[in-house]
């Protein structure tokens, strides 16, 4: 309507500035013109903005993910030698996967904030990350409070719906359980220099694996880690870095562990004492003049070590000192060789240490195993647009000591609503 | 002493003459900067231009260029939505977070076209402000000239004089080049183009070019092998002259309907850089016409 007013003033205008034009030459003609033309913009761009009820709703998001798995085995059996750490497994035939919720917005020009629910197949709603993150520190400083994932190594703050194969690699899932989430304090700087250097630190309660969520007034875990990246020319990337995790584990309760008589369905074992956990990771991305959209290759790698040192209950009976390193690693690589398809190989691998294990336990404890769990997976990927991917994976599994086994996944991960921004 | 102190004097001097460190989201906002403020800023360029400037990645390298940034000048429209609120967020540098003086979104300046008059998915990756390619009409540099040259003295005052005649000088002499290109561009006219992917709207608009279809059904979609051969079908009625796509798209479909219907592919340089000819703002457009002019032969 107002609108319609100064279009019609700015016409009327025109029309009697032109009486005088007459007179004058093309050129006048065409600074009216422009003239004109301005005004118009200017109308359009003053509409006010829409000042509805839901105008503040937050950003909402959606993502929708579903797999068909086909294994060999009971995906319930742990890799050998990795009984007392986490095995998220897989599941076997069809189903739903993880669809996750996510909510964002600013709360005030001090505070965002973030969160995702989980939707589990079985009905139930877990908050995976629920956190507040401040605006206005500046300076390169990030604090970031709540519920969410640590910061340590290169894929644990990658949510699932990024992630490049349906499953974790071998490492994240034994020591992290695919992914550390904690409740707690997040600090984060960025140092002034043109080469990328971040700088974060984590006290946190200590919920996710290794974690043993026990109620404390003091910290139940802290991570320290550091990054490294910057650009090669137009064409290259890379980013590496550090992390240190430590937790004090109280009365972790694993089921099912070998020993060495042989007891039938395994033995339940507590431990409690120290676990430390130090990692290294590096990523290099390459794409012909750095046109991401078209093709791109990337390479990627983690190397994580655990030291756990405490007391070993066997059986829940047989207390005695127990200590054990641990490690692992994988390497992956993954090409988009045209746009919208992409295909990756990744290798994993463990080791399992060989374990200090006290006198009263030497007959029941398996201290070494002897064997390395390996792993093989390759994946072709098709997104026909940035909101919708669908993947194929085929594994080569040998984590488990005379249960090898051959993996096939299918799976889609559709993403609903707001577009979020991905990270490196 | 008085020494001491004519050196400190120097030094101090010195950083307030300092350059407004800038961040251009894309090689056009870069060049224009570079002709208002001169050698009174030091620009980074975040993206190439052989790169999707909407398939960027959130790269180490551009969250510290980022935390350093004074002014922050992107086409905005969600154009840079899939990196940029990544790179703000881990940079946390107020200077630069939306709604500062330092964050500058060129779109906000000119009239929007493609506004979608439904916001639907099945639609393809459209843009709720519209069609965020506003760089290839080249009447759209002069609201954003102005716009960009005020937040420029906003933010360097003791320049502002000198952003002013820049201005100024820069203004006239687009005036003119533009006349000088609608004159040149006055044969492509009503000329029957295809269009590789939905990104030119600006420019047809601007010249007066005929767009038959796009090789792109959807926005940011692949498309169908039905949909192309209806693409076939169409220009066999409605004869395009050429297929015109970004320097930083992939070839091959605009390859492909070369071969089976009768149109010269063209490529255009879409920003500053894309084609060795386009060094520099006036090249960009010089090389967009002339390459347009060859492909309507």
């Amino acid at each position: 309507m107002n609108k319609n007013i100064y279009l019609s003033a700015a016409i009327t205008a025109l029309l009697a500035h032109s009486i005088n034009v007459f007179a004058g030459n093309e050129e006048d003609l065409r600074d009216l013109r422009e003239q004109v033309q301005n005004l118009e913009r200017r109308i359009d761009q003053a509409s006010p903005a829409d000042s509805a009820a839901n105008a503040f709703n937050p950003a909402i998001s959606l993502i929708l993910g579903g797999t068909y798995g086909r294994l060999g085995n009971d995906p319930a059996i742990p890799a050998t030698g990795f009984a007392m750490a986490a095995n998220p497994g897989h599941q076997q035939g069809f189903n739903l996967g993880e669809s996750e919720l996510g909510i964002s917005a600013n709360i005030d020009p001090r505070f965002s904030g973030t969160a995702t629910m989980a939707l589990s197949p079985a009905g139930g709603l877990t908050v995976e990350n629920a956190y507040i993150q401040t605006n206005v520190l500046g300076k390169g400083v990030n604090l970031r409070f709540g519920r969410y994932f640590s910061g340590l190594g290169y894929l644990n703050d990658q949510h699932a719906h990024a992630w490049d194969f349906v499953d974790q690699p071998l490492i994240y899932g034994t020591f992290w359980n695919n992914q550390l989430g904690e409740d707690g304090v997040q600090l984060k700087w960025l140092a002034p220099t043109d080469t990328f250097v971040e700088l974060g630190g984590e006290i946190g309660r200590g919920r996710g694996f290794p974690g043993t969520d026990t109620n404390r007034n003091g910290a139940g875990s802290s991570v320290l880690f550091a990054h490294i990246g910057d650009d090669i020319g137009i064409e290259q990337s890379w980013r590496a870095g550090v992390s240190l995790h430590q937790t004090q584990r109280d009365n972790a309760v694993s089921n099912n562990v070998p020993d060495v008589p042989g007891t039938a369905g395994g033995v339940s074992n507590i431990f409690s004492g120290s676990s430390r956990t130090a990692g290294l990771d590096m990523v290099w991305k390459y794409s012909p003049n750095g046109n991401t959209a078209n093709r791109y290759i990337k390479f990627q790698g983690e190397y994580f070590q655990r030291k756990e040192s405490g007391t070993l209950t066997y059986n829940m009976l047989n207390a005695s000192p127990y200590s054990n390193t641990q490690s692992g690693w994988y390497m992956q690589s993954v090409a988009q060789f045209m746009p919208h398809w992409r295909t990756g190989l990744r290798y994993d691998r463990l080791d399992a240490g060989i374990a200090n294990v006290g006198a009263a336990n030497l007959n029941f404890v398996i201290a070494n195993y002897g064997f390395q769990p390996t792993r093989t997976s390759w994946m072709l990927d098709y997104s026909p647009s940035e909101f919708s991917r669908l993947r194929l994976q085929i594994a080569r599994d040998q984590t488990r000591q005379t249960l090898p086994e051959n993996q096939i996944f299918l799976q889609y991960v559709m993403s609903l609503g707001a577009h979020g921004a991905h990270s490196y | 002493m008085k020494n001491i102190l004519f050196i400190a004097l120097l030094l101090l001097s010195n950083s307030s003459q300092a350059a407004l460190n800038v961040f251009a989201c894309e090689p056009e906002w870069a060049a224009l900067t570079q002709e208002l403020a001169g050698d009174k800023v030091s620009i980074y360029t975040a993206t190439g231009a052989l790169q999707d400037p909407h398939r960027v990645e959130a790269r180490p390298s551009l969250i510290s260029k980022a935390a350093r940034a004074d002014l922050l000048v992107c086409t905005g429209a969600e154009l840079e939505t899939g990196w940029l609120p990544k790179v703000l967020r881990e940079a946390s540098n107020r200077a630069i977070t939306p709604g500062a003086a330092g964050n500058f979104e060129a779109a906000r300046f000119v009239k929007m076209l493609e506004i979608p008059s439904r916001l639907d998915r099945a639609d393809g990756d459209v843009h709720a402000m519209g069609n965020p390619h506003i760089q290839t009409d080249a009447r759209n540099f002069l609201p954003i000239a102005e716009a960009l040259s005020q937040r420029l003295a906003q933010l360097d005052p003791s320049n502002a004089g000198l952003y002013q005649e820049n201005l100024a000088a820069f203004t006239q002499k687009w005036r003119g080049a533009i006349t000088k290109w609608e004159t040149h561009a006055a044969p492509l006219k009503g000329v029957p183009i295809v269009v590789q992917h939905k990104g030119f709207p600006y420019l047809t608009a601007w010249l007066g070019l005929h767009e038959v279809t796009a090789l792109e059904a959807k926005p940011g979609m692949e498309p169908s092998a039905s949909y192309l051969a209806q693409v076939v079908s169409e220009l066999k009625q409605h004869p395009a002259k050429m297929v015109i796509r970004a320097a930083y798209q992939d070839d091959r479909p605009s390859d492909w309907i070369t071969q089976r219907a009768h149109l010269t592919a063209v490529m255009l340089p879409y920003t500053v850089g894309g084609t060795p000819q386009a060094s520099d703002l006036y090249s960009l457009f010089d090389d967009t016409i002339a390459r347009l002019l060859a492909g309507a032969k």
